[in-house]
């Protein structure tokens, strides 16, 4: 299973050096960038609309629900889901678009 | 039938439901033992790590826990189900591509130390082993409660389960026993909540219901506001404490999510990357299914509670009442012997004094189990008996999966962390399969006699396992894959510290001399874990800035797991 294993390894690090160095570090940079916007976006529905800026969002009201309590606990748990799902959909995209996904 | 006779039946059904697949999941060989051989699919992956998450304290406890925090009751909602956006989008599809079994096994490489992997070995046994001892003392709650069998016995028909699927299966096994286990405790969770959503706000989707209007046409969060107003409590839906503890506490529940080693390992039984990504979303929407639900039953349940019993006469109660007062979760004291129930803030001394006190009330003289707002649910909204019987079976499902998913865990750092990688690194597979299943029949034995006679610390569970999983594992990860540059010194230095650092804070606090006024920064133990892992963080870049790099084959091995492509199965070595 070790040969296997690391014949696989190889075989894959080998790949990736026919692929430019650089167009992996751009795979790379683009995967940050939207990590760093989705995890934005997590912070402010949580930490900021949830629990931060809570008073401010509760003199809206929505229906039965004052906002902030809403988001607190319920929206922002929506939110999380959106964005786990984003995230897989526009990961699968680059992943396709720089050739590295698995086949 | 009586509901006794009919809940040992659907238990009965279920707990031969597990066997059944159990046996037809049996593990072959250690990958399937240890990772369900990587072959699992994401929405099935992301069920059983729903059902593994959510232990009994979900279905039981936390619907109950805000139905008397209420807003402060968010830290629990959010905590709980914010780790997920963590994993998803910073461990899991890296560690897949990584491809071992457990924590240690990424530590130990990515930072090619052995001391690094026993500090990680150690942290992922005690967090375990604490989180599993309350899952077994669910369980034998829950037999006790509702099966009139002793604690004792509980436990032991409990860890009999267990035991048989786990030693068997694995975590093939394990896996497959937790979806049906999905399927029994989401639907006994939901079962009751629709009914009562109807019955109060004519709505059929109780995270609607929630905002609905109750028949006299006002809001029932606004009636909830108000009533709570009237007895002196704090306003529901409004934050009402300082908001830094609150942040820290919901920090730390996320952070620690994100580190704990019985959910990480989850997303190694996935076939690919991508599948790992997926099935974190996956598993978030079937958690967020009860997650949402939740606040809708603590909402109601308090609007009922509140409503049948202030001010009632005693005599008056509905049946349930003095059913619950039986089992000891609800208390009633007639303090003022008017013969009524006053039920209100008696901490709250500007209301004693104004309101309280002239009407001649002389303490509040009802005692609630916050537990009791699950189990008591059907029968306050006079729903079937097979409802109430499901509901145990949801709870013991919950316990069960949870408890099973710790316990593999708890092996596989044993037999593979420390046996196999430690002291006998030529181990057979065949042997290392063996000292595994003998480990896992350990462990539950173990477990079963904690959870029987649990000791001291288990109560503060959720500020070890969680405290700990954040400041120790969450930064050695996320380091170990976002910065290539990470060393070995680093990395230890960071996980002593945030250890040492949480663990002292945790000990002076809860069993120490620490009195809540001296709180760093108001910071309850329970929140103190995001510090820790801030000062893990902080040492760990400083300490690296210092050191050696690296070697080349360790930063050769970041840039593999950063690119999806090559991922195998989970390898057997």
């Amino acid at each position: 299973m070790v040969a296997k294993e690391q014949g696989k390894r190889s075989q894959a690090i080998l790949k990736y050096k026919i692929m430019s160095k650089k167009k992996l570090e751009e795979y790379w940079q683009k995967n940050l960038k939207l990590l760093t916007k989705l995890l934005v976006v997590w912070f402010v529905v949580s930490y900021g609309c949830a629990i931060l800026f809570v008073d401010v969002l509760n003199k809206i009201q929505i229906g039965g629900y004052k906002l902030g309590f809403w988001f607190a606990q319920q929206g922002a748990i929506y939110v999380f889901v959106i964005i786990i799902f984003i995230y897989v959909r526009q990961m699968n995209k680059l992943d396709e678009e720089y050739g590295v996904s698995e086949e | 039938m009586d509901v006794q006779l009919l809940t040992i039946l659907i238990v009965a059904a279920t707990f031969i439901l597990y066997i059944g697949v159990a046996i037809w999941a049996r593990a072959g060989s250690t990958s399937e033992f240890y990772v369900a051989g990587g072959g699992v699919p994401p929405l099935l992956n992301g069920m059983a790590t729903a059902a593994d998450w959510m232990s009994a304290a979900s279905f039981l406890s936390m619907a109950g826990l805000i139905s008397f925090m209420g807003y402060q009751g968010t830290q629990y909602l959010l905590g709980w189900t914010g780790g997920y956006v963590l994993l998803a989008l910073l461990l899991a599809p890296y560690l897949r591509k990584f491809g071992k079994f457990t924590i240690p096994d990424f530590i130990g490489e990515r930072y090619y130390s052995q001391t690094a992997r026993l500090v990680a070995l150690i942290c992922a046994l005690f967090v375990s082993f604490t989180y599993v001892v309350g899952q077994m003392k669910g369980v034998g709650v829950a037999f006790s409660r509702f099966l009139e069998v002793d604690f004792t016995t509980g436990i032991i028909i409990g860890a009999g389960i267990v035991f048989f699927y786990a030693v068997l299966g694995g975590m093939k096994g394990i896996t497959y026993t937790q979806v049906a286990q999905y399927c029994v405790l989401i639907f006994a969770y939901l079962v009751p909540a629709i009914f009562i959503s109807v019955l109060m706000v004519d709505n059929p989707i109780p995270q609607l219901g929630l905002g609905g209007k109750l028949e006299d046409g006002t809001y029932l969060l606004d009636k909830l506001d108000q009533v709570s107003r009237d007895l002196g409590f704090a306003e529901y839906t409004t934050s009402h404490k300082g908001k830094v503890d609150l942040f820290f506490v919901t920090a730390a529940l996320m952070f620690g999510t994100a580190g704990l080693p019985h959910v990480i390992v989850r997303f190694f039984t996935v076939p690919k990357v991508r599948d790992a990504r997926l099935s974190a979303g996956y598993a978030l929407i079937f958690i967020a299914i009860l997650y949402t639900t939740a606040p809708a039953i603590a909402g109601f349940a308090r609007t009922n509670l509140l409503d049948t019993v202030n001010d009632k006469s005693y005599s008056e109660m509905p049946a349930w009442f003095s059913k619950w007062e039986n089992t000891g979760l609800l208390k009633f004291e007639d303090k003022n012997g008017d013969g009524k129930i006053q039920y209100y803030n008696d901490q709250n001394l500007e209301f004693v004094t104004s309101v309280a006190g002239p009407k001649g009330w002389e303490g509040s003289e009802l005692n609630v189990d916050a537990d009791i707002i699950v189990l008591a649910n059907p029968e306050i909204a006079k729903l079937p008996d097979w409802v109430v019987a499901l509901v145990v079976a949801g709870g013991l499902a919950a316990a069960l999966s949870t408890a099973a998913g710790l316990l593999l865990v708890i092996a596989t750092s044993i037999s593979h962390d420390l046996l196999k990688k430690w002291l006998k690194p030529n181990i057979t597979e065949k042997n290392e399969l063996r000292a595994a299943r003998g480990t896992i029949a350990v462990a539950v034995v173990i477990a079963a006699y904690f959870g029987i006679n649990p000791p001291g610390f288990v109560a503060q569970v959720v500020a070890w396992a969680f405290g700990l999983a954040a400041a120790s594992f969450f930064p050695a990860i996320v380091l170990g894959i976002f910065y290539k540059r990470m060393n070995k010194e680093g990395a230890i230095a960071g996980m002593l510290t945030g250890l040492i650092f949480t663990g002292v804070y945790i000990i002076y606090f809860k069993y120490g001399a620490g009195t809540p006024g001296q709180y760093l920064f108001g910071i309850s133990p329970e929140g103190i874990g995001t510090l820790g892992m801030l000062l893990n963080f902080a040492v760990s870049l400083s300490v690296c800035k210092y050191t050696a790099a690296p070697p080349e084959n360790v930063q050769r091995l970041v840039e593999d797991i950063r690119i999806p492509a090559g991922a195998g199965g989970a390898s057997d070595h």
